[in-house]
């Protein structure tokens, strides 16, 4: 029955289709491997996939199911997974060039977890390299289209997350955020991304970008979709000492009991006024405008240290990314270059690395090697991280007021293609709406709100730390009475 | 803005070890100069008292008890080696 | 002019866990290549190192034994820098605010002879601080193999102060450092296998000089011996250097053990830039009293103090102790048998440094597998104190005791050794002996103490040997006052 469509359904159908046997895994899965062949040619979502591992874990979950042992709401439905998380036997690349021939010897954590909620892994999706970057342009592997406009970039780093849901070659996906890059490309492509509390999911599996800033999250259609896959990720985890100690709530049930409440949003203002000229800034204000339509209270709040964040946010992330990253070397399991002076021992790092890292790995690399290279350490990366302070304080000071901030996800819509190159400065500002969230370890939700040229815009809903449940619920409240989730790109 | 920096990038590039091309040093530097003068305007705070931040919660004391959990098999640990001999990773003759 | 050596140790030693440092893979030696390997071990991608809380218990015990402070607050570190030995090319070590500060070894140098005490000073600590160990390169005339299992077992720094000032004071911190780990449980430290490791830095300046001269880091001192030799040598090379009138410069040198002679390694290169920082992998440690005291109980009475105690609560020889105190089983086996009979404490001991030792080591036989038991020894002592059997006899008796787990009386019954006759009739053959003999009782009466051993000897040939020599000689001193 419908097959061809069951694609573009969100979980929470189709959980229900398969929980009544109207369709089973394997139907879902091929009509999500039909969709995949299709159109990937164009989207370019996936660095590579296994079509017959996929359908094996679906007829697996069909018979769990038929033995009534059913794993529970995503059970038998695909879930893409961002090039970044360790899948046992399967390819990690990172998009890189260096781990290009990596196949991971163990499961992350958040894949463990999933594999034991009966998802079908599906998949491996590009992203810039090492998730450093806002477009995945800086991608070894390929370039990924924006479904909505494939000459636009889908946003990024989890480019193919966002690109591969909004597509229908998925119908949820996990990517990672460090500094917006789950959201940011939810925005772009018109999907729901949410970067939990750091802490919140465990990072062990996750090629690590900068530890105290990166995240793994879920990606859907619909705020339900996002939040079952959250559930299933989260939790303390032994193996990653940030992983944080707290209970995990019931997010299905979470959203159904908040329905209804009357939040107090708050507006910062920095966010607002820097904007003006923002493109997305009309789509946003609607969505406001709804909240307060339904009784929420909107106040404006200050963000005193907004214009430091991407400065602070650079310094950090480099720093962490440059050491970080210097475990792939050509020794081990990477990229070793043909050739190099054997007699220099040092020769074979030098060479291998420049062959295997592309032009926004080095530049972040070098950048953090340099800040925090003997004698400026203090002036850039202790600078740094009490600035981070100032910034998380800025955030405590307006959650004594407010349940939660209202933003745009990103400055503008999607933009073409190479749009950035050769400024690396001008795509790090376009973070900037979403690389305090990293910096204060709060989570943040996007979801679609509107349109700007016939291109996806996203809201951007920043929470309480642990209060997943709490903006999970409040954007739920807006999807509800809007119909984006059944919009999708002339594809 | 203070003074622009000037970055050694042959000092940084050896310092991560990567090779650079003379055309990616110009590149690399004059970026990198560019970007370090942005992140300059974090000296117009005024940080004299604040504690640096370097985990967004403050946990102390984690740890795991000491027992042996589990290990990869040798052939998994060494499979993706660019080169192996004997179980074990080759690389250039290191003079220490 | 006169010149002095000022020495200063890095000394690394492992901590015996069951797992790693930082994840929970086996911790080892002498096994296959890279079977101790997990992704944390390898610097996999996503890899997540955890501490392990017995290898923080281990420092803290190695700090409080060596008198530092253990402050309330640590962190961790990355070290960062490129190597083959290096999984993740940074080590995660406490660069500002490691777990023990300061402190002091307390040494004991060589007495004039192996019987007398030498002389003990303080050789103080700059800090002692935790980090991971690296992998193993295995050297091949064309490339190198990297073997990771000895990566990431817990390794702690001592840090001494630049305050020794000669090889033989080397020798004695890293002696004195490694009974003291033994001690605690800490580690075996045995050098072979790589658990305990030294390197030296050693300078020589013109004595009344304030400044350091020139720094000489001297490395593969792979033992205790090429320690005292390695920077023996070098203060030689270096003082010799200096009176020729040239300047020493800052260079790394590595001690040959084959050739007995140092050779350069490198010269001055730049300053490593490690770029340190907070590792955001890890969250800091805090210790409070409570963490710090139930450690402080852990520790066992260490070896010079125990030492003290031996010679004098027992009156033993400093020459028995310092056999029997290195050996912390080997003490503690010799006090379970003297604290039940002090007074033959000297015996014991004697017969634990002496007849024990050789046995054991005849037989390769490990202590914890001696069949003799402080009570069984103390068994022996006790027939041979009372003069139940000669000496001689309790020879045979031990070695019996040795192979078979009796207990003295127990082989002395079974192999008919006690004596079967009583003091009455050893009376009699003295009173036998001094009327056959007139020239020796003459000669003893007249002032010759030795001939003496004569009639002894006539006695105890009477008694086949088993009569106890000392009760016969006062039989007979009785009979010829």
């Amino acid at each position: 029955m419908m097959s061809a469509e069951l694609y573009y359904k969100s979980a929470s159908e189709l959980s229900g289709l398969l929980n009544r046997r109207e369709i089973s895994s394997v139907e879902l899965t091929q009509s999500v491997i039909g969709r995949t062949k299709a159109v990937d040619d164009l989207v370019q979502a996936f660095n590579s996939f296994d079509e017959k591992n996929a359908l094996a874990q679906a007829a697996d979950s069909d018979a769990r199911r038929n033995r009534g042992e059913s794993l529970g709401l995503l059970d038998g439905i695909p879930v893409g997974i961002k090039d970044v998380l360790a899948v046992k036997d399967q390819p990690l690349t990172c998009s890189s060039k260096i781990l290009a021939d990596f196949v991971s010897p163990y499961d992350a954590t958040c894949i463990q977890k999933i594999k034991r909620s009966g998802a079908v892994l599906w998949g491996r999706l590009n992203m810039d390299e090492f998730a450093m970057g806002s477009s995945t342009e800086n991608s070894a592997t390929k370039i990924t289209g924006n479904p909505w406009k494939l000459d636009c970039i889908p946003g990024g780093s989890s480019g193919g997350s966002a690109a591969a849901v909004s597509a229908g070659e998925s119908i949820v996906s996990l990517g990672s955020d460090t500094g917006g890059s789950i959201r940011q490309p939810a925005s772009h492509c018109g999907v729901v991304g949410l970067k939990p509390t750091y802490g919140r999911v465990s990072r062990y599996g996750l090629a690590a970008f900068a530890s105290s800033l990166d995240q793994v999250g879920p990606l859907g259609r619909t705020v339900w979709d996002t939040a079952v896959l959250l559930q299933s990720i989260s939790g303390h985890d032994i193996n990653d000492s940030t992983s944080y100690k707290v209970d995990v709530p019931n997010y299905v049930q979470a959203i159904k009991q908040l329905k209804g409440r009357k939040w107090t949003f708050g507006l910062p203002k920095e966010y607002f006024e820097s904007a003006s000229d923002t493109a997305s800034m009309g789509p946003v204000k609607e969505a406001i405008e709804f909240y307060k339509s339904i009784g929420c209270e909107i106040k404006e709040v200050t963000l005193p240290h907004t214009a430091y964040a991407v400065a602070t946010y650079y310094i950090v992330a480099t720093a962490e990314a440059s050491s970080n990253l210097a475990r792939y070397d050509g020794i081990r399991y990477t990229h070793r270059a043909e050739s190099f002076d054997a007699k220099d021992s040092v020769d074979i790092y030098r060479q291998s690395r420049a062959e295997g890292f592309g032009n926004e790995v080095k530049r972040r690399v070098l950048l953090g090697t340099y800040v925090l290279s003997s004698g400026y350490y203090d002036a850039y990366y202790l600078k740094a991280q009490k600035t981070r302070t100032l910034i998380r304080r800025d955030f405590e000071e307006a959650f004594k007021d407010v349940d939660a901030l209202l933003t745009p996800t990103a400055p503008s819509p999607a933009i073409k293609r190479g749009a950035h190159s050769g400024d690396p400065l001008s795509m790090y500002l376009s973070d900037i709406y979403t690389i305090s969230a990293n910096l204060a370890g709060i989570p943040g939700l996007s979801v679609p709100c509107g349109y700007v040229d016939g291109l996806p815009v996203g809201l951007q809903i920043l929470g309480k730390p642990f209060k997943e449940d709490e903006i999970l619920a409040m954007g739920n409240e807006f999807e509800s009475v809007h119909n984006f989730k059944n919009e999708h790109p002339p594809l | 803005m203070a003074e622009a920096p000037h970055i050694d990038i042959d000092k940084v590039a050896e310092l991560a070890r990567i090779a650079l091309t003379e055309e990616e040093k110009t590149k690399f530097s004059s970026q990198l100069e560019s970007i370090l003068g942005y992140i300059d305007k974090l000296n117009e705070l005024d940080t004299t008292n604040v504690e640096p931040t370097a985990h967004p919660h403050s946990v102390e004391n984690v740890w795991r008890e000491d027992r042996a959990t589990s290990e990869l098999p040798t052939c998994e640990a060494v499979k993706n080696a660019p080169k192996q001999r004997q179980n074990m990773f080759v690389v250039p003759k290191v003079v220490e | 002019m006169e010149y002095e050596a000022v020495i200063g140790l890095e000394v690394h030693v492992q901590i015996k866990t069951e797992s790693k440092i930082f994840s929970g893979s086996r911790s080892g030696y002498g096994y296959e290549p890279n079977t101790l390997v997990d992704p944390v071990v390898l610097g996999l991608p996503g890899s997540l190192p955890v501490m392990n809380k017995t290898a923080l218990d281990g420092i803290i015990k190695a700090g409080l034994a060596l008198n530092c402070t253990v402050p309330d607050y640590c962190k961790w570190d990355r070290k960062n820098y490129f190597y083959p030995d290096s999984p993740n090319n940074y080590q995660i070590t406490q660069y500002d605010q490691p777990i023990c500060d300061g402190g002091f070894v307390e040494i004991e140098m060589e007495g004039e002879t192996r019987a007398v005490m030498g002389s003990h000073r303080k050789v103080a600590l700059t800090r002692i601080h935790l980090e991971n160990d690296v992998g193993k390169l295995n050297h091949f005339a064309e490339d190198s193999l990297v073997d990771y299992n000895r990566a990431f077992t817990p390794l702690m720094e001592i840090v001494s102060e630049p305050d020794m000032h000669s090889g033989a004071e080397a020798f004695a911190f890293l002696t004195a450092i490694r009974q003291t780990m033994i001690y605690c449980g800490i580690s075996d430290c045995d050098m072979e296998k790589g658990q305990m490791r030294a390197d030296a830095n050693i300078s020589v300046r013109p004595v009344g000089q304030k400044e350091l001269g020139a720094k000489i880091e001297l490395k593969n001192l792979n033992s205790i011996t090429g320690v005292k030799n390695g920077i023996e040598y070098e203060i030689k090379r270096q003082t010799q250097e200096l009176k020729k009138g040239r300047k020493m410069t800052q260079a790394t040198w590595r001690w040959d053990a084959d050739l007995g002679r140092t050779e350069l390694m490198r010269e001055k290169e730049d300053a490593h830039d490690y770029r340190y920082f907070p590792d955001p992998d890890l969250m800091p440690v805090r210790i409070d009293d409570e963490w710090r005291e139930r450690i402080r109980c852990e520790i066992p009475e260490l070896p010079f103090d125990k030492q003290r105690r031996f010679m004098q609560q027992y009156d033993i020889p400093y020459s028995i102790t310092s056999v029997l105190v290195p050996d912390w089983e080997l003490s503690e086996y010799f006090e379970r048998a003297a604290k039940q009979m002090p007074k033959w404490a000297q015996a014991i001991g004697n017969y634990v440094t002496n007849d024990l030792l050789r046995e054991l080591s005849d037989s390769n036989t490990a202590l914890s597998e001696c069949k003799i038991s402080p009570d069984g020894l103390l068994s022996l002592v006790e027939v041979i104190e009372k003069g139940v059997i000669t000496k001689q006899i309790a020879k045979d008796v031990f070695i019996e005791m040795f192979n078979t787990g009796e207990s003295a009386t127990e082989v002395i019954e079974r192999k008919g050794l006690k004596p079967d006759f009583d003091e009455g009739q050893v009376k009699d053959w003295c009173q036998e002996v001094v009327d056959e003999n007139p020239r020796p009782v003459e000669d003893f009466r007249s002032g010759n103490d030795k001939a003496l051993n004569a009639l002894l000897g006539q006695v105890m040939k009477k008694s086949r040997g088993k009569a106890s020599p000392q009760i016969v000689q006062g039989l007979l001193k009785e009979l010829l006052s």
